[in-house]
């Protein structure tokens, strides 16, 4: 039942305009950083930093817009029979899919047409990219989920995106600084594990493989796990990151009153 | 077994929408379940269609593959099309939809059926909506406020498909605004107030009780007497 019902929800989503345009905006992008920044390591720290606060804030609000939305599609198939896990799987999936596609396909296009597609950072990129878009659209669903006015589940979309992306980092630097005389490997390898951005950065970083580039938390995750393992230990992350938040989603859909 | 509802309850925080609500609908009968905003009239529509979970109580027989239904607003997915949506729901439904193409015709979809959602008018996506509702071959019917938004000759289709599929032995609850449709089409009447059915029986009882000549005027009569 769910293949049925993520056809016609696929078919709904890849006729929006708004999978082309972020297919799009992730090609020009590409292309430009390719085409003005000299080497590759350049362009694709560039292109990182797009990944790491762009994307999640693009999945978080189509996620939390998608799911508000879908509203009456949702009324319309749960008065037929079908179960609501088939429902939500779907609605998930037949959103997830284009987004994760449009930027697959945005990012690799260019990064072939220069002849650097088939480098590991660029893989590694992509994965963490697909990885991190799956995150976000899950915590979207949450968050959709859970807020019944559509400007407030945006809104608090917004703000989880706000500390996951860009608070989070200071949070962790005021925490060390502050018990600074404590050993703090422990309590901070604990809090990148507790941030999907910060999870793919270092997972991104550690294929660089430039202490530089690192930063003090990845520098401390690095350290405490080494590069092998600690790549193997952010990717398992990031899968439960998505799974985490999938499962509650699922758990508040199917309880929720339409 | 008999679609009802047995000491139904529904809260919403605070707000009890549904105040313990038992009754039964009866085959080849159409229910006009009345009442102002907020009495209770679609949340019961809901719980009888599994949108809603009851707090307490339960709501009984309404087999969702043996109900059509349709909703107040006609608002599907904006780029699919109707054809689209008809396939959908005849393929979660596993049903050939032997009354689809009817339908369509009746309600002069013809054209409109490749076209993306977003471009129909309201009144057209309430004829999407009728055609989902009674394509199969059911025997509990659910509509909520079904004529709202279509003009008077898809309104008048309709009330004369719902009649037929009573007569077929169907059992159809109906909400409307419009009494009219409802004097029209009903056999009995349950008026909601606050959550609590405060009359049950059948429209011509309704208008005698009441000394009124339509059932415009006794739900007005009604309402006075529960508020008053």
């Amino acid at each position: 039942m769910t293949g049925t019902l993520l056809r016609s929800v696929l078919k709904d989503s890849l006729r929006s305009r708004w999978v082309v345009i972020y297919a799009v905006f992730f090609a020009l992008i590409t292309e430009g950083l390719l085409f003005f920044t000299s080497g590759e390591a350049r362009a694709v720290l560039g292109l990182m930093n797009i990944v790491l606060l762009l994307l999640p804030l693009g999945s978080m609000m189509f996620g939390t817009i998608h799911i508000h939305d879908s509203r009456d599609f949702i009324e319309l198939v749960l008065v037929q029979p079908v179960k609501r896990s088939s429902v939500f799987h779907a609605l998930w999936l037949g959103i997830v899919l284009p987004f994760l596609v449009a930027f697959t396909l945005g990012t690799s296009i260019p990064l072939a047409l220069h002849g650097k597609l088939l480098s590991p950072l660029s893989a590694v990129l992509l994965l963490a990219g697909n990885l991190l878009t799956m995150v976000f659209f899950a915590l979207a669903f949450v968050v959709g989920l859970t807020f019944r006015e559509k400007a407030t589940a945006m809104g608090v979309g917004f703000l989880v995106w706000l500390l996951l992306g860009v608070l989070y980092d200071g949070i962790i630097l005021a925490v060390t600084v502050l018990f600074v005389d404590y050993p703090m490997e422990v309590p901070t390898v604990t809090m990148i594990t507790a941030n999907p951005i910060d999870l793919a950065r270092i997972f991104i970083m550690l294929t660089f493989d430039q202490a530089a580039l690192l930063g003090q938390t990845g520098a401390v995750f690095r350290q405490f796990y080494g590069s092998a393992l600690g790549s193997i230990v952010a990717v398992t992350c990031l899968l439960c990151w998505i799974g985490l938040p999938y499962t509650v989603a699922l758990r508040t859909f199917s309880r929720r009153d339409w | 077994m008999r679609p009802g509802a047995d000491n139904l309850v529904k809260r919403f925080g605070a707000l009890t929408v549904l105040n313990g609500i038992t009754t039964e609908f009866f085959p080849a009968s159409v229910t006009a379940i009345v009442g102002p905003n907020g009495s209770g009239k679609s949340t019961f529509m809901k719980c009888a269609l599994s949108l809603v979970t009851p707090t307490s109580g339960r709501v009984y027989g309404f087999d969702r593959s043996r109900a059509g239904s349709m909703a107040q607003t006609g608002r599907y997915p904006d780029n699919l099309t109707p054809r689209d949506i008809f396939a959908l729901v005849q393929s979660i439904r596993r049903t050939p939809a032997p009354y689809k193409d009817t339908l369509i015709e009746t309600f002069d979809l013809g054209s409109h059926l490749t076209k993306s959602m977003r471009t129909l008018s309201g009144g057209t996506r309430q004829k999407v909506g009728a055609v989902l509702a009674l394509m199969d071959d059911v025997d509990i019917l659910l509509l909520d406020e079904p004529t709202a938004g279509l003009d008077p000759v898809a309104a008048s289709r309709l009330k004369d498909i719902v009649a037929e599929r009573r007569l077929q032995g169907a059992t159809v609850l109906v909400t409307s605004h419009i009494l009219s449709d409802l004097q029209e089409l009903a056999d009995r009447l349950l008026f909601l107030l606050d959550g609590k059915i405060v009359h049950d029986g059948s429209i011509d009882a309704v208008l005698s009780t009441t000394g009124q000549s339509t059932l415009e005027r006794a739900v007005a009569t009604i309402m006075t007497r529960s508020t008053s």
